[in-house]
């Protein structure tokens, strides 16, 4: 990963507020609508994303009632007339709730108008299993990466956060961003048990990462593991057991969910011929499957053996820990995995 | 099933601060809404055009009325059933054929059709045919034109249908609460799709539940009365430009022909179609300007045989325009 030599050490969900700090800063038109988000004495979203920043902007963050699918849609008239709106949800699964306006008009406008409507809108989501349950736990990724007309990216770590966050303002068409509770590094009252960290070295200087590519992590040789989100995290330390063992893993972040880089994935495949799909959330219909299939019809005739993949079971998120923990992959899953391909 | 709402045989038609060039063209505007979905209907069930088509004979006061009332610079969001918001708010009648026949030169450039017809220089999102999700839409664009300090006004056209939909109830709240400039235009045709109003709300009077419920001027109007329709949204639109949206218009109308384009409309008792068809909005208002000796009848004959030609010429036009080549399959997803 890029890492600056100067700068300052940040967590996501710090990072993710500067860039949004510094993009209302630079373009009046970019404003932020959501939940929560900008009470005097409140939390700054359901994760401190937004903490104080109605101070600084008091016009331009827009509390809103509890109505995704409203306000989803308001966000959408904003941003055909002109504005650039960054709409979010306390937590992923209120996606489904404004599904109608990010499915049907958002990532449709512009097509079924004939190129006419410019659609510059960023959509926020925190998902993964913590503690609380079915409902507010879901991993959203398979539902809208199959969407034509939407742009979907997972951040790991803060650096992407604030590079990717940046990116989506100033991109003309709908971006969706999916960010995990337990790597946000939120403090105090929010802070979660079980998050791992995911901080980084941000430099003072403006950057943007861009939407449309993978991260090679880790570079190895005998096996590609692909991950994103907390996923991400767990096999870089399943990598680590892995090269005690002295298999060489290749760990990439997916990132860019949709479309996918076949180039970066393609090119770690053709090397190491083994392919290792890391996912949270149950494995029918998941976005692994989107990617193994893509990753046979780019470079299948590479492949040594099957490719395998890491997912939860094909149930509900479920609450007390011991179930949970089982639902969740872990680094000994990944490691198990990794280990029957390199049979082969 | 309840007794329908009859409105009164001779209306007050009162032409007030119009003058007479403005109140023909209202009319003219009636009557080209007409020809093009009775043409556009004739062409359907001709089978020489593609898709399906949702019309909207009968209520053409509403989308004249209103649109009368905005600039070319204000927005509207329509439904599934917009040919009629469409030509109100400008479109012309060729861009829209075009869009109809599926040819690279309609206004969505054939990739929107019948239901998603719209053009954004003209001030007309393209149609948002999910019942009830251009009323969010619409409240969105009034947000916009709020913080950019403009005084452009939104108007979101929507049917007696839409009520029954969260996102209804979510748009005119947040609408409300934040004070934007959005007219909220109920045409309530009596019917959502095949199901009367009174199957789906205990209390019909939509105004009145919206007026008690969020806390905005809400009222009711003969919707088959363009001058009424033209009067209210005129004042509407003066105060969502002085700051004070929004405002709901809830205007009582009925729809002379099916709901989708091989809709006989059984449902609806002949007595109803029979006392709504003396109500016609472009009788009413032909019979109130050769009243009031705006124009006689030769007059408004010259004014229908102008718009037949015109829309005849148009289709003669549209069924020889270019269809998109297949490669812009895949153009437009992304800017």
């Amino acid at each position: 990963m890029c890492l600056p030599e100067s700068g300052k050490h940040l967590g996501i969900a710090e990072a993710l507020r500067e860039a949004i700090a510094e993009e209302m800063a630079r373009d009046e038109r970019v404003f932020c609508i959501g939940e929560d988000i900008a009470v005097p004495g409140g939390w700054g979203g359901a994760f401190t994303v937004t903490l104080g920043l109605e101070k600084r902007f008091p016009d331009r963050m827009i509390n809103t009632p509890i109505a995704e699918l409203g306000f989803f849609g308001v966000a959408c008239g904003a941003a055909m007339a002109g504005m650039r709106p960054i709409a979010d949800v306390q937590y992923g699964d209120f996606l489904l709730l404004a599904a109608d306006q990010i499915i049907n008009n958002i990532a449709k406008m512009r097509y079924m108008s004939g190129g006419q409507v410019t659609m510059p809108l960023v959509m926020r989501a925190p998902v993964g299993a913590t503690g609380r349950g079915s409902q507010h736990a879901q991993n959203l990724e398979r539902y809208f990466t199959g969407v034509p007309g939407l742009k979907v990216v997972a951040v790991s770590n803060a650096y992407d956060a604030k590079g990717l966050l940046k990116a989506a303002v100033r991109d003309d068409n709908p971006v969706l961003i999916f960010e995990h509770k337990l790597l946000y590094g939120s403090k105090g009252a929010r802070a979660e048990p079980g998050a791992v960290d995911a901080t980084s070295d941000v430099p003072e200087d403006d950057y943007t990462v861009p939407l449309h590519q993978a991260a090679v992590r880790r570079a190895g040789s005998d096996v590609t593991i692909l991950a994103w989100l907390l996923m991400l995290h767990y096999s870089l330390q399943a990598a680590e057991e892995l090269a005690a063992e002295g298999i060489s893993a290749e760990v990439i972040d997916v990132r860019s969910l949709s479309p996918l880089d076949l180039e970066t994935l393609g090119a770690s495949v053709r090397k190491t011929g083994r392919v290792v799909i890391v996912e949270e959330g149950p494995k029918r219909g998941s976005v692994s499957a989107e990617i193994a299939a893509s990753l046979l019809e780019e470079c299948g005739e590479y492949l040594r053996c099957p490719i395998r993949r890491v997912a939860s079971a094909d149930v509900p998120v479920p609450f007390t820990p011991v179930l949970e923990n089982a639902y969740r992959p872990d680094v000994p899953r990944i490691v198990e995995t990794a280990k029957t391909v390199m049979q082969f | 099933m309840t007794t329908p709402q009859i409105l009164p045989a001779t209306p007050a038609q009162q032409p007030a601060a119009c003058g007479c060039d403005q109140l023909l063209a209202l009319y003219e505007r009636m009557v080209l809404i007409r020809e093009f979905e009775d043409g556009v209907k004739f062409l359907f069930l001709e089978g020489t055009m593609p898709g399906t088509i949702h019309q909207c004979q009968g209520q053409e006061a509403t989308a004249v009325g209103v649109c009368a009332a905005l600039r070319a610079d204000d927005f509207i969001t329509s439904t599934f059933r917009g040919h009629g918001h469409a030509l109100a708010k400008g479109l012309s009648v060729q861009e829209l054929l075009d869009e109809l026949f599926g040819a690279t030169t309609g206004c969505c450039r054939g990739k929107g059709g019948s239901m998603h017809v719209g053009n954004m220089a003209k001030g007309m999102v393209p149609g948002i045919a999910i019942v009830g999700g251009g009323i969010p839409v619409a409240a969105g664009l009034a947000l916009a034109f709020k913080m950019q300090k403009s005084d452009r006004v939104a108007v979101s056209f929507f049917g007696d249908g839409a009520v029954s939909e969260g996102a209804f109830h979510e748009g005119v709240n947040m609408a409300a609460i934040w004070n934007l400039p959005v007219i909220f235009v109920c045409e309530n045709n009596l019917y959502g799709a095949s199901t009367h109003v009174s199957q789906v709300m205990r209390d019909t009077h939509i105004a009145r539940r919206v007026g008690s419920s969020y806390g905005v001027r809400a009222e009711q109007h003969d919707g088959n009365d363009v001058l009424a329709v033209y009067e209210a949204a005129q004042a509407a639109v003066a105060q969502c430009r002085a700051g004070n949206g929004p405002v709901f218009l809830e205007l009582l109308t009925y729809r002379l022909t099916g709901h989708s384009r091989r809709d006989p409309c059984h449902y609806q008792p002949q007595e109803e179609r029979e006392a709504w068809a003396s109500q016609d909005p472009i009788d009413r208002f032909a019979r109130a300007l050769r009243e009031r000796g705006v124009i006689d009848d030769p007059g408004l004959e010259a004014i229908r045989t102008r718009v037949r030609q015109q829309f005849d010429e148009a289709v003669q036009v549209a069924r020889c325009q270019p269809l998109p080549s297949v490669k812009e399959l895949t153009s437009d997803v992304f800017a």
